[in-house]
């Protein structure tokens, strides 16, 4: 059964919010989605760009009193 | 009260050293006691094995007998952990003995994996244990010239390294007189040259200096030893002629056999360092779960803010601080210069150009680090 886990990398920024994710989705199964919390707005365009170009899916982007949340889904 | 600190690393050596200063009257009176569990009678330097790599230290250097760093108050046994049994307050030993706990500190570190890409272990070359870094000494000495590929996994310990040894190899070779021979190969797993951007654009520069070659978004997936190349998630290759890997980490088996954390890493409160679900369980260094770098430096300060809290939660029945992401990093940038980067949860680094007066610093701190494990720096 696909799970959806939190990485909260609020105020961090080293090794920053992609690296989490990347470390995170090599733990997770296919169909798992991982919700990226980030307080660096880089991220919202990072967390996409390296996505699309691995192929998982950006399930969608928000943006609420500084923090961006990126959630992604692992498809392969 | 009883404190156990299973682990002789940096973060739990600090810890100890300073909360039995902290607590000299009460371990006198008895009113304390801190316990050290380690796998190891030997406390290594780990950041020496960069030098070990191009023959500038040798291993021996890096030692020291762990008991001669620690306060004559603190009870040290070579016993590692095997069981954890949390809700009861006590560990299960290698040597079976049980020890029993009011509060517990788990310092386990972690350790490189390369064998968790297909091919890597057998084709690269990385500088994490002294066996590995023996290796690459050797195989750099024969090395005369062709592709040197620099390949990152995440998540690693120390995030300096893939930019140090580029640089530290950069000399190397120029050293030798064959630089010219060499092309360098630097690749990142994510769309910069460094996790931390100011760091990634000052390295830019440098290597667009030095002429290194650099592949961002490559997070690497296999490695082809017959055909020397390296394919990576995103369906890039790179070829080489040495490979050189900062492998992907994991925490500590015994942590993942115990069930506390995915992966070896420890679910823990950022601020508090408590191990998330428990109230007399906290977490140092490499072990926790939390996004920040996997560094001496990090264990260095998250165990001066424990300790501090844990001789207040002794003494005044409360913590008094939040460990505040504190890191400061050295980066060495060739055989004599080197800058530093210092951040926290709030404040970004801000590297300054690399200069001599910090790499002799870095050289004196290969020294001080002793007294820094002592808990005196």
């Amino acid at each position: 059964m696909s799970e959806k886990r939190t990485i909260d990398a609020r105020g961090t920024f080293c090794p920053g919010p992609l690296m989490e994710l990347i470390a995170g989705i090599k733990q997770a199964e296919i169909g798992d989605e991982l919700e990226v919390l980030s307080t660096d707005e880089g991220s919202a365009n990072d967390i996409p760009e390296w996505v699309n170009k691995v192929g998982h899916e950006v399930v969608g982007t928000s943006e609420a009193a500084g923090v961006w949340h990126v959630v992604v889904r692992k498809t392969k | 009260m009883k404190i156990l600190i299973v682990g002789g690393g940096m973060g739990g050596t600090i810890l100890a050293n300073n909360l039995a200063r902290r607590l000299k009257h009460e371990l006198k009176m008895g009113k304390a006691h801190i316990t050290m569990l380690s796998a190891s009678e030997q406390h290594m330097y780990q950041p020496g094995l960069l030098y070990v790599c191009v023959g500038r230290m040798a291993p021996d250097e890096l030692y020291r007998e762990q008991a001669t760093l620690l306060e004559p108050e603190i009870e040290f046994h070579v016993d590692p952990v095997e069981e954890f049994h949390l809700p009861k307050n006590h560990v299960k030993t290698k040597s079976g003995k049980v020890y029993d706990y009011d509060i517990i500190v788990i310092a386990t570190g972690s350790r490189a994996m390369p064998e968790s890409i297909p091919g890597l272990a057998e084709n690269s070359v990385n500088c994490y244990t002294e066996t590995a870094a023996l290796d690459m000494w050797r195989q750099l000495k024969g090395f005369n010239g062709g592709t040197v590929t620099i390949a990152v996994g995440v998540p690693h310990k120390c995030p300096m390294i893939p930019l140090e040894v580029t640089f530290v190899l950069h000399d190397y070779f120029k050293d030798r007189g064959i630089l010219d021979k060499v092309k360098f190969q630097y690749t990142y797993p994510i769309g910069r040259l460094h996790s931390l951007a100011p760091v990634g654009e000052w390295a830019q520069g440098e290597f667009e200096r030095m002429g290194i070659h650099t592949e961002t978004l490559f997070n690497m997936k296999e490695v082809d030893g017959a055909n020397h190349v390296i394919h990576s998630e995103e369906g890039t290759q790179k070829p080489f002629d040495l490979l050189v890997a900062v492998p992907p980490h994991k925490g500590m088996e015994v942590i993942e056999k115990n069930g506390l954390g995915q992966n070896g890493w420890i679910p823990t409160d950022r601020h508090s360092l408590k191990m998330e679900g428990h109230d007399n369980a906290y977490v140092l260094g490499d072990t926790t779960n939390l996004p920040i770098s996997k560094a001496g430096s990090t264990a260095h300060f998250e165990a001066e803010a424990l300790a501090e809290n844990l001789a207040a939660v002794i003494k005044l029945g409360e913590p008094v601080r939040d460990y505040d992401g504190k890191v400061f990093c050295f980066i060495e940038a060739g055989k004599d210069r080197a800058t530093y980067a210092m951040f926290n949860y709030n404040q970004p680094p801000a590297p300054k150009a690399p200069n001599k007066a910090v790499h002799w610093f870095k050289m004196a701190y290969n020294q001080l680090y002793w007294a820094s494990a002592r808990g005196l720096l």
